[in-house]
């Protein structure tokens, strides 16, 4: 499978990466022997299996719908780089 | 020396009032002092709080106070476990400066059980990688030749109770992480069924493959600390409605008649000579303790490494998008727009390995991929579990190296992923299809590295791992014991 | 060509909050406003390590949303990830459902000018709130409070053909959940919005234009209002040679039309996979059974009851069915009445006066329904007069008395007792000797005066018929 800079640049985006140049181009090289790996699955003839994404069979987990006390604000909010008014605090979101 | 002790024997000491739990912490700690520069297993020492927490462990102690058996005793956690107040990095620059609000259930436990936490231990980077060269922070070394790696993404769990750095730590498993450290470093290492143990507050890698276990010197020290650390939690939807047994029933218990499978996928082309003629004398011991072992095979082998990488990256992509520089670890100095802290943030605080895991997650799950690679892979899943399904209609236990070779060099791999990737490959079937398993020690290969030997259980059956690992623990003659630091 | 040679198509998406104690994946209250980031906790603000535990009410109450639109439901469900970044979602993902919703292939019926119209129900799933974005001078305040509050998101089909029915749609669904009692539907507080899609064609065409959406819309009368704009406008494109962009637009409604929210072209790739953390939600055969019997009778059921049984005018049941409280209120005072149809009337031109728009729907009711019902059987059983009636109408509001106590208590029984009355006639006569000359002598108005005598002596409880006649009767036999 072949990778394209323009795909490692459309992922990295998805992804929110700022790859420099350098990380492009070792990225492109490092997806596309990783994917070629992966592309072994694909020989595969393996028809309709059902797909197991939870592999013990555990099935309505349920919470109560009873409340309890929040967190502090001010513990919640320790870790947050920029903080305002009770807020996590970001640039600008253009509307 | 206390710090020689093994977890059982602590117990017994500090019950009997022999030792205290300052002595025994302290003891520890000045280990630490000592050779954790050459090791580098912790990032973290919390001497402090373990030293306080100790000194008001024994006073409730002298005032007859009834105290859980694991009560005084230390213990070293992997920094992927969410510690009130103490720093939890996933040794990523990322998490550098994240004091978490809250306890990871299993943190509860510990602290429940008057434990003391000796500090958080070095890690790949969000748990990614198979060396723990992967760490913000610094390489962890394997005791027992500096020059080598410790193994990972548990390096400094496995280093730690290697080094006797800490009587048994927790490291956490999502293909291979605790058993191939383990392997690595001589020690035990466990991975309990994918369930058994909560992983509320486990920074998540991938969060179907995921399981906290114990490293710890030997299989006793095992089961006790399954005793400890497994059973029901309602924070964590993946949890299993299972009660907890005392692990130790299982052990001093004949094994004759066991029937043990030996798959020959995992023991043909790749996997080293001294590993496999360790393998092969480890089968003669238990054949002459009575079990019945099996060469078998087992398809779908071969394609568990590929799926795995896809289901893991896939999941990590999206429980490692949280890290945005908002609310919590790297924020960039440097940007104008939303976006571009976006980026600049995760590209500043997230190390190459975990960059690429991200990238080929994001990949696979993408449109016009998800068919492809995502989906193929849970479908492999579901082939790769059915295999285990037969073999265990016929066998108790299936036997495999834990990993293809021992320890490499550090360095030796860091540039070929591909290369990296493959020392998982008798690991991560189990994860993939959730099943429980131990990584022992089995002797050593010319160069004086440890060998590691897995047995791999039904789901929720660790005690028949744990009852024939430990007759063949008991049955087994090691050259050496301890590595020299 | 022009507006009326085209076709508009729309389809909705509707979000509706659930009425749960706390929030979809953790034990955070869920309740509207607070201070900022003061109904949060580790889980619902994303925190490393944290894991989500579904609340079990949000299955039930979207289940019974199912119901009560006539959807199928998926008895094996799972919940995926929607992943893409913005602040107002910690995870940077969003727990919805991808490919096994709750609830599928429903429908529910609107009346357009007297005419019955389908809307088809595509979907009803669950997924968690996002936060709140507050956009200061210097930059964005995000408050996590709305984060993790439970949501069902109603998709209908493209069945919509005129901005009017997107309208009575929305107040349709708003009454429907209402009576399922699982949202309060409080569009102020931004628990019912809706986003609109919207395509035109040329009539007579096949295929679909390429459609715009317009989300977050939080008022019915703004998505009729930016539906009839936003098809205008697409028309006025398409009719001077342009096309139409696929994109996503907001009604502004200072300014009263749509503006394009596209900043930079992006294609979302939500990446959706199942939710590893949550578990598989199975449903047997008797939880919906409970459920569905557990439901209200619904408001277009009803209405037609009421047509048939009480034979009320179809648009007096609409005004009764619009809301579940008045609906039931209606039917305990019908179903002890004499005359149904006169406490419809009684319903419509006085409790209606007496309650504001939230009064109608939620919160205790001053008077029982079957008070009002025995009210009209006072009338009915000639006990008092339709005047006393009003009276003690408002004495049942304000003090929330039974009709029957209030009568007894104030004593507004109509005086009806012939000898008694005749007595108190043969005095007025007696004492007003003048009065009763002119009326003899032919000023048959004259009677009016007298009769005033007469409620003046009763405290206006003489029942006014035997009044009239028990006075005629004994003026003829002094001629
Ligand atoms: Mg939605
Ligand atoms: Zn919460």
């Amino acid at each position: 499978m072949k990778i394209t800079r323009e795909e490692v640049e459309h992922v990295a985006h998805l992804a929110r990466l700022n790859l420099t140049e350098d990380e492009k181009i070792q990225m492109t090289k490092d997806m596309e022997a990783i994917i070629g790996f992966a592309d072994q699955i694909n020989a595969l003839e393996i028809g309709d299996v059902i797909p197991t994404a939870h592999v013990i069979p555990i099935n309505n987990v349920f919470r109560d719908d009873v409340a309890r006390p929040s967190m502090d604000r001010e513990k919640l909010l320790r870790n947050a780089p920029n903080q305002e008014n009770g807020c996590f605090s970001v640039p600008k979101v253009v509307e | 020396m206390l710090y020689q002790k093994s977890v059982s024997a602590l117990q017994h000491m500090l019950q009997n009032k022999e030792v205290t739990s300052e002595e025994v912490t302290q003891s520890y700690l000045d280990r630490i002092e000592m050779v954790d520069k050459k090791v580098g297993a912790y990032i973290t020492v919390a001497s402090e709080s373990a030293l306080a927490t100790a000194r008001a462990v024994d006073e409730k102690r002298n005032k007859g106070e009834v105290l859980s058996p694991f009560a005084g005793i230390p213990i070293g956690i992997k920094d992927n476990m969410c510690t009130e107040g103490l720093r939890t990095t996933c040794a990523s620059k990322m998490l550098d400066n994240f004091v978490p609000p809250f306890d990871a259930t299993i943190i509860n436990k510990i602290k429940e059980n008057d434990m003391i936490i000796l500090g958080k231990l070095n890690m790949d980077e969000f748990a990614m990688g198979s060396s723990t060269e992967n760490s913000a922070y610094h390489v962890t070394k394997n005791p027992w030749d500096l020059e080598y790696v410790p193994g990972g993404s548990s390096g400094g769990s496995a280093a730690a109770v290697a080094a006797e750095l800490a009587p048994f730590t927790l490291g956490s498993d999502t293909g291979g992480s605790i058993r191939q450290p383990a392997h690595y470093c001589g020690v035990v290492g466990m991975k309990p069924t994918y369930g058994r143990v909560s992983r509320y507050g486990l920074i998540a890698f991938a969060s179907s493959l995921d399981q906290i276990g114990p490293l710890t010197r030997d299989v006793r020290d095992a089961a006790l600390a399954l005793n400890l650390i497994c059973g029901h939690d309602r924070m964590d939807s993946s949890s299993a409605f299972m009660d907890t047994p005392d692990f130790t029933t299982y052990l001093d218990q004949d094994i004759k008649g066991m029937r043990i499978a030996l798959p020959r996928e995992f023991m043909g082309e790749g996997i080293a000579e001294d590993v496999k003629a360790s393998i092969l004398s480890a089968v003669k011991i238990l054949e002459h303790m009575g079990a019945v072992v099996d060469e078998v095979h087992m398809e779908m082998t071969e394609y568990a490494l590929p799926s795995y990488y896809l289901i893991s990256s896939a999941e990590a992509s999206s429980n490692l998008a949280r890290f945005d520089g908002i609310k919590y670890g790297h924020q960039a100095g440097d940007y104008d727009t939303l976006v571009e802290l976006y980026k600049q943030s995760r590209d500043e605080g997230f190390g190459a390995e975990v960059k690429r895991r991200i990238m080929l997650g994001t990949y696979a799950l993408s449109s016009g991929y998800y068919d492809a690679y995502y989906k193929k892979a849970q479908q492999v899943r579901t082939l790769i579990k059915n295999q285990f399904d037969l073999l265990f209609a016929e066998y108790d236990l299936v036997l495999t190296p834990t990993g293809p070779t021992t320890a490499f060099k550090i360095g030796a791999k860091v540039n070929n992923p591909i290369e990296m990737y493959l020392n998982d490959i008798c690991t991560v079937p189990i994860n993939i299809a959730g099943l429980p398993a131990i990584s022992l020690n089995s002797g050593f290969d010319r160069m004086g590295l440890p060998i590691g030997l897995q047995l791999i259980g039904k789901g929720f059956d660790e005690g028949t791992i744990l009852k024939v690992a430990h007759a063949y623990e008991q049955a087994r003659v090691l050259d050496k014991v301890r590595p020299e630091l | 060509m022009g507006y009326e040679d085209y076709e508009i198509v729309m389809g909705l998406e509707v979000h509706s909050e659930l009425k749960t104690n706390t929030k979809i994946f953790c034990d955070c209250k869920n309740e509207f406003g607070g201070e900022p980031n003061t109904h949060c906790c580790p889980i619902c603000t994303g925190m490393p390590g944290t894991l989500p535990v579904l609340n079990g009410k949000v299955v039930e109450y979207a289940i019974k949303a199912g119901l009560a639109t006539n959807c199928k439901i998926n008895q094996f469900s799972k919940q995926d990830r929607k992943n893409y970044f913005y602040p107002d979602l910690p995870k940077a993902y969003q727990v919805s459902q991808f490919d096994l919703p709750l609830c599928y292939e429903g429908e529910v019926e609107i009346e357009v000018e007297g005419e019955i119209r389908k809307i088809g129900i595509t979907r009803i799933h669950i997924e968690e709130d996002a936060g709140k974005l507050n956009h200061e001078i210097g930059g964005t305040l995000v408050d996590y409070n709305r984060c993790g509050i439970p949501l069902i998101e109603i998709v209908s089909e493209p069945d919509f053909r005129s901005p009017v029915e997107v309208g009575i749609y929305m107040e349709k669904l708003r009454t429907i959940l209402l009576y399922a009692d699982v949202s309060d539907c409080k569009m102020n507080e931004g628990s019912l919005r809706c986003d609109v899609n919207l395509s035109v064609r040329k009539k007579g065409e096949k295929t679909l234009g390429t459609r715009t959406e317009m989300k977050n819309i939080n008022s019915f009368s703004f998505a009729v209002k930016a539906a009839e704009y936003e098809a205008k406008r697409q028309i006025k494109v398409l009719e001077s040679g342009g096309t139409i962009i696929q994109e996503t637009r907001r009604w502004d409604e200072a300014k009263g039309v749509t503006i394009s929210m596209r900043t930079k072209e992006e294609a979302h790739d939500y990446r959706y996979f199942p939710e590893p953390d949550l578990m598989p939600i199975i449903t047997t055969d008797e939880q919906i059974l409970n459920w569905k019997a557990s439901l209200p009778i619904m408001p277009d059921v009803r209405k037609a009851n009421y047509i048939n049984d009480y034979e009320l005018g179809s648009k007096e049941a609409s005004i009764l069915v619009a809301s579940r409280k008045i609906a039931d209120f209606f039917e305990a005072g019908a179903s002890c009445s004499k005359n149904p149809k006169a406490v419809a009337n009684w319903i419509i031109s006085e409790v209606y006066s007496r309650l504001n728009e939230d009064e109608k729907e939620q919160g205790p009711m001053p008077i029982k329904g079957e008070d009002l019902g025995n009210l009209v059987n006072l009338i009915e059983e000639g006990t008092i007069s339709g005047k006393m009636a009003k009276t003690v109408f408002e004495k049942m509001w304000q003090t929330g008395k039974s009709p029957v106590t209030i009568v007894d208590e104030e004593g507004l029984k109509q005086n009806s007792d012939e000898d008694a009355l005749r007595t108190i006639a043969t005095d007025v006569l007696n004492s007003n000797a003048k009065i009763v000359a002119d009326y003899l002598g032919g000023k048959e108005a004259a009677i009016q005066s007298l009769m005033g005598q007469m409620m003046k002596a009763t405290k206006g409880k003489a029942n006014p018929k035997m009044v009239i006649d028990l006075l005629k009767e004994l003026l003829e036999a002094m001629r």
